[in-house]
């Protein structure tokens, strides 16, 4: 599992997101802390499930509610060295999206695959 | 007299807007807000159950909620766009406003 990697450990993590960006404060918080932890060189990965694959949808303006648009910043993500972000194939099926209408590359997989994933992890962080 | 019921959670998450149609008598209007917006896009899992309440029901949607969410240019046909203006004339236009939090 874990591995020696000089100075620390090095964990897996990841960070699931399974809401929708707006309607609460979950998407935005879950952001904050990858971009936190990003900084303490673990392993990470983001899985967008359920309406979470909503967060990285293109042409989000939130200029009529007055609050952060945070979807921009999903791009900076790889500035961090996090790339690898896995989207639910079923949820963006579901919903009548595509990997074209997502602000950043992303991997599409089976939720079945996403399992997988999941269980291969050391820390799993839901949001 | 006609209704106005307003939902704010995501069809895909929640059961809330299916509750809201069961009750939504004919002629009566329905006000999707927050993520509710998301009931309104077309080509997903619930725009066929949207579609089936059109038939009856008068469907908003708030335009701020909608293009904060990037769904501006989705909506299904038939559904209509209100800005806070809008939301404010339902109200009035209304006699009374159910919200199906």
């Amino acid at each position: 599992m874990a591995e020696e990697d000089g100075g620390g450990t090095v964990k897996r993590f990841l960070y699931v997101n399974r809401k929708a960006p707006h309607g609460t404060i979950y998407a935005h918080e879950s952001l904050e802390v990858v971009l936190i932890g990003a900084a303490f060189e673990q392993d990470v990965s983001l899985a967008f499930v359920g309406d979470g694959v909503y967060q990285l949808v293109k042409g989000q303006d939130t200029k009529g509610l007055e609050s952060k648009n945070f979807s921009p910043t999903f791009r900076a993500l790889e500035d961090y060295d996090v790339t690898k972000l896995y989207v639910e194939q079923e949820a963006l099926e579901a919903r009548g999206l595509g990997e074209a209408d997502l602000v950043v590359p992303v991997q599409v997989v089976s939720a079945a695959r996403l399992a997988e994933i999941m269980e291969a992890q050391d820390v799993v962080l839901s949001f | 007299m006609p209704m106005l019921h307003t939902v704010n959670k995501s069809p895909f998450e929640h059961q809330v807007l299916e509750t809201c149609l069961r009750f939504a008598r004919p002629g009566s209007s329905v006000l999707l807000i927050e993520d509710g917006v998301y009931a309104a896009a077309k080509g997903t899992a619930v725009s066929a159950r949207l579609a089936e309440a059109l038939k009856t029901v008068k469907v908003y949607a708030l335009v701020a909620d909608l293009a904060a969410r990037g769904m501006q240019n989705r909506v299904m046909d038939g559904v209509r766009l209100v800005d806070y203006g809008g939301f404010v004339d339902l109200v009035a236009e209304h006699d009374a406003v159910q919200s199906w939090l």
